[in-house]
Parts: C-alpha cells; structure tokens; sequence
C-alpha cells in the first residue's frame, strides 16, 4: 500500500516537529509514509472565509499531489475534514467537472487516529511519555471527521501518561480560522474560557490533534504564563524514553 | 421587509460591547447550559432519535419542494373550514392586513401569542403606529416589551435578564399600562409568575382580538397548531371572538401524520421537556366554541429567496426550536443582541442573511462570519440544517458581492495565497521568503507578543509562533524522509513552549 503523508500547510511551514513525529510514528508501526513534495494546502482557509473560486487551484493541487497513492494521511482533524467534505463543494460550485473528477479519483484521506486505529488496527503504539496530559477533543475532528474515542483509546495505552479529563472538552476553543481574527474578541473569550479549564485540571501537557486550535490555546496559555506546554497528539504518540517529546 | 433592528452595528462591534457586560455573560452561560443540558438528556432516551431526525428532515424537503400545491391546498382546506386566508408578499401586506381586521372590529388593543413571524414584520410597531396596542402575552415577551427592550433568544426571549431585573420591570411598568404589580413583590419566581398571572388576566378577559402565529399548519385539514408552556396561548385561541394568525409559507406540514415526527422532536429540542404543557389545535371556526372570525395571513416576506438558493433553503426546514442557540459557544458569550436580528444564534446568522440578502448592510455582511464553524448547531439540530456549510456558502456570496472595484487587502492576500498553494515550489520559496521574519519581528524566546494590523486582533491576547527554523518539506528533502542526517529533528517555537527567561517578565 502506497502511503501518502499530508503534513498541511501549518505544520509544514510553522510545526515541521509534528510531521516528523507523524513521520517517526508511522514507521515505528511499519509504514514507509511518502511525502509528495507537490502538495501544499487542503484549501480550507480559503473556502471558509468565503473565496470559493480562489479554492480551485489548491483544491486542483491536492488532487495532483497524490493521484497515483492508495491513502492519504493526515495529522489534522480539521485538513482533513475539508478534504473530505469541501472539495467536491469547490469543484461543485466552479462547475469544473475535471476537478470533481479529479476529486472523485484522489484516494480517501485519513486523520492520524482513523489511520492508526481503523487501517492497522492498532490502539498500542509502543509510545512513552511520563506525564499529566488533558486532551482537547477539536471540533472537526470530532464532527466532521468523527474520530470519536480513537484519539483516547491510543493515548490511555501510552506508558506512563497520566490522562486527565478536560471539563468542558467538547466545547470548541475559539480558534475558527479567520474567526480568530475577524471576530477576535468572541474568539478570545471562548479561548479564554478554554484555557481556564485546560489549567483547572493540573495537565503539564495538553495535546489535541489539530495544530491550528493548539497556536490559538497555546498562544494564550503563553501569555498567560501557565506553564502548560502544548503538543499535538502526534507528538506523544512518537514519543519514546529514546526519544521522548 | 428586513428582520434586522435599525441602526445595528456588524456583528463585531456588538459582540464586543456585549462580551464587556460579565453579568450578561454569567447570566447567559448559567441559562444556556441549563436548556443544553436538560436537552441532552431527554433526547438521549429517545432511541430512534436519529429516525426521527432524517424524517424530520425529509418531511420539511419534501413539502418545500412542491411549496406551491401544499400551499394552496392549505388556503383550500382553511376556507372550507371557514377560516379567511391571506397572502402577504412583505411584512407591510401583512401589518396592514392585520391592522385592518383589528380596526374592522373597532378595537383599540390585541393580545398576542408568542410568534416570530409577527417579530420579523414588527407588527407591534406597525400596530402602534396606527393606534392599536399589541399586548405579548408570553411571560418572557411581557418582560421584554414591559422593559422596553428586545428580545435576545428565540424561545426564552427574556434570557439576558434575571429574576432581580425582572421584578424590578414589573414594579416600574406594569401600572403604566395595566394592573400593577403587587406591594411589596418578590423576585420569588412564584411570585413573579403570580404578578405575570394578574396583569395578563385583565388583558385576556377584555381583549376582542387576538394575533398568533403557528407552528405547524396542516394543509389536508386546514389544522394550526401552536406548542406552548403557559397557557397564555390557549387563552388567546379560545377567549376573543377574531383570532388572526400570521403564518410563514414554510410552517405548512402535508398531513396530520406529520405531526407525529415534530411532536417528539420540538418540545425535546426546545425546552428540554419530553412534552409541552399546552398544545392548541383549531381548524377554521367551530360555532358558539372559541373564535368567531378566523383569518390566516400566509407571509412570504423574504421566503421564496431563500427557496430559491438551493444551499441555502435548508433554513427553511426550522422549527424555531432553539437548539443551536443553546449549544453555540459564540451565543454563549455574545447573547442574542449582537446579532442584531430578531433571529440571533447560529440559525439567526443564515436566516437574517438569507433573508434580507448579504448585501442589505453591515449586519447580514458579517453574520455568516459569526460562528468559529465548530458545528455543534449541526449536531444538535432536530431537523439537520447543515449551518456551518451554509455560513461557507454566505460567506461565499459575501466576497462575491465585493469582487467588483478594488480588491481589499483581504481579498488580495487570499489571491496571493491562492497561488503559492497551487504549487509545491511555490510554497517552499514562500516559506523561505517568510522564515526571513524570524529576523525581523520583534520577537522573545520564539514567540510574537505583538503583530501589525490586522494581526494585532491575534496578538491582543495570544502570542504567536514563529516560522520553524526548517520546514517539514526542507527536513524531508535534507535527511532523506528521515533516514540520514537527523539527530532530532526541525524545531519550531512551538505553539506554546515555556522558556521564560529574566527578560521575558515584563
């Protein structure tokens, strides 16, 4: 099986860590991931805040960055719910049918833990990591992607962590992509709100399986000073005592 | 007619005034999460309620597809029944039409029941315009009209308020306009409720008219129906001789049977309840039993718009159950004022654009951005409107209404990103252009504590990572995927690493 690695842009450019770490994963669990270098963005950015039209080429991008693969994933909830439910929108709307073709042959994009759990029916990822962890459920993961427990169930098996429940865990951070600049101050309330709870619950770590929400919460838990370090799942999922996070 | 209030700011700048005001938001976060609640558990016990989700659904889509037969069909069976059926294109055919039956009878006052519709035309208004007081009989609606205030939730109208303000509204203006409040009044709910009782009773034992809306109208029987907590509702369907219901074209179910499904799912959406108190039925007039004279204005106002977007006629499907508003991490904070509509929430952000146009001010421009797409209105709503898809599809038709002329620094920007995604060098040589920042933003420990504008909304209240030191794509390329030359790894700033130094403490 031909394994493609979608590392999104965000974690390309900003958190290359969490591509490694998806990287270092997959290979301790027998997966030669490849990285097409043509890839870029899922388009996300640019169909959420409204510029459909502009979405095309990246949306054409994606499909030509992986044509040829048996699977695609993705450490993203978020990128890869906008694979999955987006890009026909966008072809849709242009009234492209080569794209939506195009669409219609890219192999199916998988989120990290659907990859783990369902494909290589793995929940013991052999990780270690020996700490206080509260895990923040994001909300495309959850309900566009619809990872349920996957995400837990991997991380009760890792040696060492102590997993506590974050209060609240399913209510969304208030990252939203162009919401957090645009509607700023909503945004900073509801990570704010976030925030409080992540630090109620005593967590060194909180880990989450999307980078984007984590720049949001961890950008206010710096500035708050709160002494709680961020990671992506990834991240503690790759973990070892050789390697640790 | 537009649903919004006049002179509303966009979105934003209403949020942040109400996201200042903490009583507002303790007051909000206690009521909302009490419904979420209570919501949660009574639709968990229902077994099939992912059935009775789809069917919904589809009873709604498939009615609203062939509109126009249930429609005529309903003013047909109305008529046989001895009801008087109107059509309003607009909130001012309707108002007019409904001022004219009221003045017809010579009456200076109405009752009314807790209705949307007639919120969304501001009948209210028009009636007082013309001479004639509308008295809200909604215990909530009463204590937003007494307070001389709007209404900030669909169903709980009153939310933004507590039981002290309350009691302090009903000292201050129950006696201007009726029976006063009693000496020395609690804010004991009980109490309230029992001033609430006192003041309403005069008002519905000597009112001749009463103006409704409905929540369902059957078109094989000619059948309105209006679901209910107080009781307040059947006293007037059942006291004064004129009843006028003002009725929008997508409330018409085809058959009794329908009502079956939207009999589980409303009161279980809505207050949380398994059933509601008082659900009122009437077909045209019954002789010497309720209403004498039964009129039904059927109002588009905006509607056949929306029907005819074919992403977004989905909002036709709600029932006004108020689900969404509740679970809506966004209402929670902003209350219902913000959004500047007489339909605020998630499902206010699509209607109020839907239908006035995304090009009717400020306020329809920014709602489809007043949401961070979490999609927990989604997930919760009875009839599965798909919000967040249809704020991307309003967002969409918001850029668009400004693709002529200059483009704005925005629009520019996602052109330029448009074509650094559409291929992998073009991305690299970006990223390095952009790594260069890590020189030239002031910057502590790998962080950004400030960023120029439009950034700064960022940098406010969260630092901001830098770029990495090497991209993913440069560490692949570098070491091979991993397999040479890597001791460790890229490193970014992280998004959240903690290294404070002594110079960091400001």
């Amino acid at each position: 099986m031909r394994v493609g690695l979608f590392v999104t842009c965000i974690n390309d450019t900003m958190f290359p860590e969490v591509g490694v770490a998806t990287v270092r994963l997959l290979r301790r669990l027998g997966v030669e991931v490849e990285f097409p270098l043509a890839q870029t963005c899922c388009g996300q950015m640019h169909v959420n805040t409204g510029y459909l039209p502009e979405a095309v080429p990246v949306v054409r991008q994606y499909t030509k960055a992986f044509a040829g693969f048996d699977a695609v994933v993705v450490p993203s909830g978020s990128c890869a719910g906008s694979v999955r439910h987006q890009h026909h929108m966008v072809a849709a709307a242009a009234g492209d049918t080569s794209l939506s073709a195009a669409v219609d042959a890219t192999p199916h994009t998988y989120e990290l833990t659907e990859f783990i759990v369902d494909v290589l029916g793995v929940t013991d990822v052999g990780a270690y990591f020996p700490h206080r962890v509260t895990y923040h459920p994001t909300c495309h993961s959850m309900r566009m992607v619809g990872v349920g427990d996957r995400p837990t169930r991997l991380l009760r098996e890792v040696r060492g962590i102590n997993l506590v429940e974050l209060p609240g865990a399913a209510e969304c951070c208030g990252f939203g992509g162009t919401f957090a600049i645009k509607n700023a101050d909503t945004s900073i309330a509801m990570g704010t709100d976030k925030v409080q709870s992540v630090r109620a619950t005593g967590a060194e770590v909180l880990c989450a399986g999307d980078s984007s929400c984590l720049t949001h919460i961890g950008g206010l838990l710096t500035r708050q000073r709160a002494g709680v370090r961020v990671l992506h799942l990834a991240q503690i999922l790759a973990s070892t005592e050789e390697q640790p996070a | 007619m537009s649903v919004t209030f006049v002179g509303m700011p966009k979105f934003p700048v209403a949020a942040a005034e109400a996201l200042a005001n903490p009583q507002l938001r303790k007051n909000l976060r206690h009521a909302t999460q009490t419904i979420r609640n209570k919501r949660a558990s009574v639709v968990g016990e229902v077994e099939d309620w992912a059935e009775l989700r789809t069917a919904g659904a589809a009873i709604k889509d498939r009615t609203l597809r062939h509109l126009d037969e249930y429609l005529l069909q309903l003013e047909q069976s109305l008529t046989a029944a001895g009801a008087t059926v109107h059509w309003a294109r607009n909130g001012t055919e309707a108002n007019r039409i409904v001022a004219d039956i009221a003045k017809s009878h010579g009456v200076k006052e109405v009752v009314k029941i807790k209705s949307m519709a007639t919120q969304e035309i501001f009948l209210n208004e028009a009636l007082e315009a013309e001479g004639i007081e509308a008295w809200e009989t909604d215990l909530a609606e009463m204590i937003v009209q007494l307070g001389h205030d709007r209404p900030s939730h669909i169903l709980v109208p009153a939310i933004h308020r507590n039981r002290s303000e309350i009691r302090e509204i009903f000292q201050r203006e129950m006696g201007n306009v009726g029976m006063p409040a009693p000496e020395g009044l609690t804010d004991v709910p009980r109490d309230l409720a029992g001033a609430a009782r006192q003041h309403l009773r005069e008002k519905f034992l000597r009112a001749k008219v009463a103006v409704s809306g409905a929540n369902f109208a059957i078109a094989e029987t000619g059948t309105l129906v209006v679901v209910e907590s107080e009781g307040n509702g059947r006293m007037c369907l059942t006291l004064p001789e004129v009843l006028v219901s003002v009725v929008g074209i997508e409330k018409v179910l085809p058959t009794w049977q329908d009502l079956e499904v939207f009999m589980q799912i409303l009161p279980r959406s809505s207050t949380g309840e398994r059933m509601n108190p008082y659900t009122s039925m009437w077909t045209g007039v019954h002789e010497n039993d309720g209403p004498q004279e039964v009129h039904v204005v059927l109002l588009d106002n905006g509607r056949t718009d929306v029907l005819a977007d074919t992403v977004g006629r989905q909002a036709l499907r709600c029932i006004r159950c108020s689900a969404c508003l509740n679970v809506c991490p966004v209402y929670e904070r902003t209350g219902g004022h913000a959004y500047g509509s007489v339909y605020p929430g998630p499902i206010g952000a699509i209607l109020t654009p839907l239908l006035n146009g995304v090009e009717a001010g400020p306020v329809e421009a920014s709602l489809p951005y007043a949401s961070s797409l979490c999609g927990a209105c989604y997930e919760v709503c009875p009839v599965a409107i798909d919000i967040p898809t249809v704020l991307v599809h309003l967002r969409g038709k918001v850029v668009d209404s400004h693709r002529e002329g200059a483009p704005t620094p925005e629009a520019a920007g996602m052109k330029t990103m448009s074509w650094i995604f559409s291929g992998g060098r073009r991305l690299a040589a970006a990223q390095w252009a952009g790594r260069l920042s890590r020189f030239v933003i002031g910057r502590k420990h790998g962080r950004i504590r400030a960023l120029p504008p439009p950034f700064n909304a960022w940098s406010s209240a969260r630092d901001a990572p830098l770029p990495a030191t090497e991209t993913f794509r440069g560490w692949w390329v570098r070491t091979n995927g991993g397999h040479e030359n890597d001791p460790s790894g890229p490193q970014s700033s992280g998004p959240g690493r903690v290294e404070a130094g002594p110079e960091d403490i400001t």
